[in-house]
């Protein structure tokens, strides 16, 4: 019954989503009546998907294995928690876990935009519905999470093993609704094109979103390279993967976004521009997802392979960005220029960073999709990170110049040697750190050393702003900005750090045999076999000391029984200045097992500065949030 | 600046920057992709140079452990009569097996032994090179049918 509920729901929300955009056209085309009744069907689809989801939900914690998807993904032994995320741990449930979030955040807009004109809001929620309408069908047609298996397996399939962690919880769900996020701002983008409503007020009412979709975005990819840090066992924390440039392309876009909005917002400036990055980002999601769902790539992130459901989510993809980009190449002319500014200035800044985030964005996007063209030729090559980092790394590096200086300068107008003047504190710092580091560690190569000298300047100069300024009456969105960037900054470090000056061992050890690895001297203990809910696994035990103290670790190899899959389980040790990282790998047979010892200085900085990266993006939107609230009710006073 | 101006500049700016980073992209392309062999893509008596990335079959009983204990060679093969023979020190990915598909990075000695670089773990215990794949067809439902 509750499968049948569940598709009952999915087939309503479809059809509301068809009659809201209907209604949404309906009212645009002057339809008296219509607009009223739109913001009320987006949170009816809101509520109907929401139930087919839990639906879905309630049937995995159930494992009901009637259904094919469960009895194909599941499994009655598989511990409570990942039968829950396991829901999203495939193809169908992660589709239906997409719209679900798409037609929820279309009722967030119904229910809480207040600052955007009411035809503006009413062409969003249309250009949403239609997004929705698209993604419905691919379920409904093509991936059908509810269909029935007669008769019922006796026991299910179980899920991916590599799967079954705790950050399935959380990475998918977060990197979806940052996806999804930037369909809103590419809704509103359309929105305000079809009404010629491109201005600051309509980049007011879009910020809050793309920071959002932008916070939730830098959440799930910083979550996603720990994750497979820690999970994968290869000791990487980034490995240029298709699915990984998948989910960056769309950071890069949201970032340039996330100026350029700025821009419009403040000064009035970038309006065609942003409009076009809008496209351009949500192009991305959508790439992203085709990568990832289409099964065009096997890893762990595409589930079964269907050519059907491929083309299905190109043809969605080239109708969405061709639609749009035919809608912006009618209504571009009406968009009026923007304010103008000179070259040296806080705009001409962030119209650099713009630039080069695209840049890096190309170069990523061509490193990607390359490969499968050239396949579909008959030629196979893979793009890895000889060329990523390359390409990538400098350009990088002079985006987080870019970035230390621009928040430094006067928007429209300002004097190159002022500029320069204010920069001297963060440069000299850099200069010393660039000296220090070249002459403390002897043959480093180039790009980790100017990484680690830039990472000083521009945490220096990220807290620049906030210098001379009364720090309880700055503004919260300075703060997120000043701690954004310095996340950046701690972000580089350990980038630079980790690449630069990691130690790696692989030996094949005896019991009671010590080996060294950087500052530590790890003394291969015992293996013990030890058991869990749904695997049994050999454990060793591996006594770390460096100086005075000692610690345990206990890295695992894991054996599932469903699927039958091994897993090794790394043992990490964190500490102020690194990790250490081990991995029992294979017995040689002859009384010896295979280990691999890391020692990675500063490599927690990397996921630390992520996390700071958005904790600024949250302030921000905290404080964007209420100055707009604030100015809204000064306004109603009056 | 006047608005027109300051638009028309930076349209042009923003196409130079696009045109740069697709010449950057086919600079870095050129030097650095890594080029696909299986066994039966080689020409008798003739190795592809640089970095390169060869998938097949890891052929059974082809598994030898070196005496450091961490070195490890096999063969690869597909349904062509050549083989490659790799050479890899290092920890093998889970789901690598005899029996079972393989892409591994590294580049070709003058010997033609395979020096792999790095053994790629396709993340699915179903994972088959492309070529074999196509014969064997869908695995998902294969294994729901057993």
């Amino acid at each position: 019954m509750i499968a049948e509920f569940g598709l009952a729901a999915l087939w309503l929300a479809a059809a509301l989503s068809l009659l809201q955009l209907g209604f949404g056209v309906a009212a645009l085309r002057g339809g008296e009546g219509f607009a009223s009744s739109v913001r009320p069907i987006a949170v009816v689809q809101a509520v109907l998907v929401g139930a087919a989801f839990l639906a879905l939900i309630q049937l995995f914690l159930r494992t009901d294995l009637s259904v094919a998807l469960v009895a194909e993904n599941s499994h009655s032994q598989k511990p409570l928690l990942y039968k829950f995320a396991g829901t999203w741990g495939n193809h169908e449930g992660s589709m239906l876990l997409w719209v679900t979030v798409l037609a929820i955040a279309g009722a967030a807009v119904a229910l809480f935009e207040r600052s955007l004109k009411e035809r503006t809001l009413v062409a969003t929620l249309a250009a949403q519905a239609a997004i929705g309408l698209g993604f419905y069908a691919f379920l409904l047609f093509a991936s059908n999470p509810f269909a029935r298996l007669n008769p019922a397996p006796p026991q299910g399939n179980g899920l991916n093993p590599l799967l079954q962690d705790p950050g399935l919880a959380f990475h998918p769900p977060t990197l979806y609704l940052g996806y999804v996020g930037i369909s809103i701002a590419f809704s509103f983008a359309v929105g305000a094109l079809i009404t010629r409503d491109v201005g600051p007020a309509f980049a007011k009412a879009m910020r809050p979103w793309v920071l959002a979709a932008w916070i939730l975005l830098t959440l799930g990819i910083t979550a996603g390279s720990y994750w497979a840090y820690y999970e994968l066992g290869w000791g990487g924390w980034w490995f240029w993967d298709p699915v990984e440039n998948a989910s960056l392309m769309p950071w890069l876009a949201a970032t340039a976004l996330l100026h350029s909005v700025t821009v419009l917002a403040t000064r009035d400036g970038l309006r065609a521009w942003t409009v076009m990055l809008a496209v351009v980002a949500f192009s991305m999601s959508m790439v992203g997802t085709f990568l990832v769902r289409s099964g065009i790539l096997t890893s762990v992130h595409s589930f079964a392979v269907d050519p059907r459901r491929g083309a299905f989510i190109l043809i969605l993809l080239a109708l969405y960005i061709g639609g749009a980009l035919i809608l912006f190449g009618a209504r571009v002319g009406t968009v009026k220029e923007g304010s103008t500014f000179e070259p040296v200035s806080r705009e001409g800044a962030l119209v650099l960073n713009n630039l080069l985030l695209c840049v890096i964005l190309a170069l990523v996007f061509i490193g990607t999709i390359y490969p499968l063209i050239t396949e579909a030729f008959g030629t196979k090559l893979s793009i890895g990170p000889p060329y990523f980092n390359s390409v990538v790394g400098p350009i990088a590096l002079a985006l987080a110049l870019a970035m230390a200086a621009g928040p430094l300068m006067r928007w429209r107008r300002d004097r190159l040697f002022e500029v320069v003047r204010r920069l001297a504190l963060p440069g000299g710092l850099m200069a010393v750190a660039l000296v220090l580091v070249f002459v403390l560690a002897p043959g480093i190569r180039v790009l980790p050393l100017l990484g680690l000298a830039l990472a000083f300047g521009v945490g220096a100069a990220s807290l620049a702003p906030l210098w001379k300024r009364n720090l309880r009456r700055t503004p919260l969105f300075i703060w997120g900005m000043a701690v954004s960037h310095l996340g950046i900054g701690v972000s580089l470090a350990g980038m630079a750090a980790e690449s630069a000056f990691s130690k790696e061992r692989l030996v094949a050890a005896r019991l009671g045999e010590t080996v060294s690895v950087g500052p530590y001297a790890i003394r291969f203990e015992s293996v013990d076999p030890v058991a869990g809910p749904n695997w049994t696994a050999i454990e060793g035990k591996l006594t770390a000391s460096r100086g005075g103290g000692s610690f345990v670790l206990r890295p695992q190899a894991r054996m599932f029984s469903a699927p039958p899959t091994e897993t090794s389980e790394a043992a990490i040790a964190t500490r102020l200045d690194g990790q250490l990282y081990t991995v029992l790998g294979k017995p040689d047979g002859a009384g010896r097992w295979q280990l691999r010892l890391w020692w990675k200085p500063f490599v927690t900085l990397i996921w630390l500065g992520g996390a700071m990266v958005a904790v600024g993006g949250l302030l921000a939107l905290i404080g964007r949030v209420r100055r707009e609230r604030r100015a809204r009710r000064a306004e109603e006073g009056e | 600046m006047k608005r027109k101006d300051q638009r028309a500049a930076l349209l042009i700016l923003a196409l130079v920057a696009m045109v740069g980073a697709v010449l950057l992209a086919m600079s870095g392309l050129k030097d650095r992709a890594a080029y696909f062999y299986a066994p039966g893509d080689l020409k008798a008596g003739q190795v592809p140079q640089g970095a390169v990335r060869i998938g097949g079959m890891v052929e059974k009983g082809s598994l030898q452990r070196a005496a450091d204990g961490v070195t490890i060679a096999f063969t690869v093969r597909d349904e062509s009569p050549n083989r490659i023979r790799v050479r890899y020190k290092g920890i093998v990915p889970d789901l690598f097996k005899e029996g079972s598909g393989v892409v591994a990075e590294g580049s070709f000695g003058p010997d033609g032994l395979f020096a792999a670089s790095e053994i790629l773990a396709k993340h699915d215990e179903n994972y088959m090179p492309p070529r074999l794949d196509a014969k064997k067809g869908e695995h998902k439902s294969e294994s729901l049918a057993k």
